[in-house]
């Protein structure tokens, strides 16, 4: 029986899962409260124009983020190099080739969009390309095609729909709060406006879904490294290149400890403890969490035979 | 990917789909009679090496296990500059009168199952299978573990590939082996090892 070295994560599926049913009860919750404050005609009104704002961001997702970043798409004449390398990617993880785009600036970063894994782009800034070399903009191309694969574009638009709804009704019980407040008095035993009702349930909803989503964002990076590095079997080369782009790369000290023995207590990294405003709402979870998970791919790909 | 596969985010290594190697030999006769073309009676196999002590000691395994067999071809192994193994199975040349690929695919699959069975089956990228015709031209039998599908490359310089002799040798081998129908997966494998 051939043996896998390919194991998968209960523990972060688990959570990835727990948070994907919170954010579907987050938006089932507005939802039942919208139909309880508003007559029942209006609401699934509401709810459609928010997926269709959802779904528009969606459909449209590779232009947007293209054009935002200023990138523009790259022939197999243009960029053999990168084409060749996506080629052979592609056909290692037997998906279909995306569009390669390359944007002009100078902030090391790669990103990968579209609405499915045929009509995707994958987008290298220049930056990055000068900084890295072929193994490890191999390692960020594979994270990026991971992403592709496991259409997180899809995925974190539709767990942002309750959130773009929310925000709908926060706009709009502002003006109801200015325009309104005179009229909508319907239904309310306990006195309160419903502007104000509408408002405070659509701010608690968004967020906790901002909250969920950024959890999620965070889930959805860390899959997408455990798949790219075990496309291409080189955890190390993918840890090599977060080093070098996230800029954080002072954090490891780089001195020889026996030469630093005097500074010694300087050089303790901080330990991280507890959760801060910033691990909760970053997008994606912090080097130290991308690098211990590459390390512990690294030693169940390269365990010796027995 | 399934759909619990998306919403998990877990896209599972590609396993690789070995078995229509030995449908080559055959292959091999036909293309001989329809176009000229004689394989060289070298092969290789290509493949990215995972990190660490495990696949150093598959890879050493494979080695031995090639050296072992009967007619022992010669086996090296060589790194191209996208980061991928070859390992190159060198054969004597083929008797044009009785070409006979059954050694060469044996020792190929060989390679591909000791890989599998360690772990590394998804590593496995592709398989070349190179040919000469009698006017010196050069043609690959390139053979996808993901897709289980063969398709010709017959480059001719730096960056130019003989389309027309691809073409022509699909036609042949159609009815043998399976052939990639898209086009665009004909990836060109320049500077690899025979042609």
């Amino acid at each position: 029986m051939a043996r896998t070295r390919f194991v998968g994560d209960a523990g972060l599926t688990a959570r990835m899962t727990t948070v994907m049913f919170l954010l579907g009860a987050v938006f089932v919750a507005l939802i039942v409260v919208l139909m309880l404050i508003f007559p029942a005609r209006y609401a699934p009104f509401i709810a459609v124009i928010g997926l269709g704002i959802a779904w528009w961001q969606w459909y449209s997702s590779d232009s947007i983020a293209m054009k935002a970043m200023r990138a523009r798409e790259v022939t197999p004449q243009q960029a053999p190099e990168l084409h060749a390398m996506i080629d052979r990617l592609c056909a290692l993880a037997d998906m279909p080739k995306p569009r390669v785009g390359v944007a002009d600036t100078d902030l090391p970063n790669a990103f990968a969009t579209g609405r499915s894994p045929k009509r995707s782009v994958v987008v290298v800034t220049t930056g990055i390309l000068h900084r890295l070399d072929a193994e490890e903009l191999e390692g960020v191309l594979a994270h990026e095609l991971s992403h592709v694969a496991h259409r997180d574009v899809l995925v974190m638009t539709v767990a942002s729909s309750a959130g773009i709804i929310a925000g709908m009704l926060a706009r709009g019980s502002q003006y109801g709060a200015i325009f309104g407040g005179g009229r909508d008095r319907r239904g309310n035993n306990n006195g309160l406006p419903v502007w104000l009702v509408v408002l405070v349930v659509s701010l608690v909803v968004y967020a906790v879904s901002f909250l969920l989503l950024r959890l999620l964002s965070r889930y959805r990076e860390l899959s997408a490294d455990r798949a790219g590095a075990q496309l291409t079997m080189k955890p190390q080369a993918l840890a090599s290149a977060l080093q070098k782009i996230t800029g954080e790369i002072n954090r490891i000290p780089q001195r020889d400890l026996r030469a630093a023995q005097s500074m010694n207590a300087f050089f303790i990294a901080p330990a991280i403890g507890g959760v801060s405003l910033r691990t909760l709402t970053s997008t994606h979870p912090s080097l130290e969490q991308r690098l211990e998970q590459l390390a512990r791919i690294e030693a169940e790909l390269g365990r010796p035979n027995v | 990917m399934g759909f619990w596969d998306v919403v998990t985010g877990r896209s599972k290594p590609k396993q690789a789909k070995l078995d229509a190697l030995f449908a080559v030999p055959g292959a091999a006769v036909t293309l001989q009679a329809a176009l000229g073309l004689v394989p060289t009676g070298d092969g290789a196999v290509c493949y990215r090496a995972a990190a660490g002590a495990g696949f150093a000691g598959t890879q050493q395994e494979i080695l031995d296990l090639l050296k072992a067999s009967d007619g022992a071809p010669r086996v090296t192994t060589s790194q191209d500059s996208f980061g991928f193994t070859w390992l190159e199975v060198d054969h004597d040349p083929i008797d044009p009168a009785n070409p006979d690929l059954t050694g060469l695919c044996t020792d190929l699959h060989a390679v591909n199952t000791t890989l599998e069975l360690h772990g590394y089956g998804p590593g496995l990228l592709c398989s070349l299978i190179p040919f000469t015709g009698a006017d010196g031209r050069k043609v690959g039998l390139v053979y996808l573990y993901k897709q289980g599908t063969f398709y010709p490359f017959a480059p001719t310089g730096d960056d130019q590939r003989d389309n027309l002799l691809e073409i022509s040798v699909r036609d042949a081998a159609a009815g043998e082996l399976p052939l990639e129908k898209d086009l665009s997966r004909w990836l060109a494998l320049w500077g690899a090892p025979g042609l």
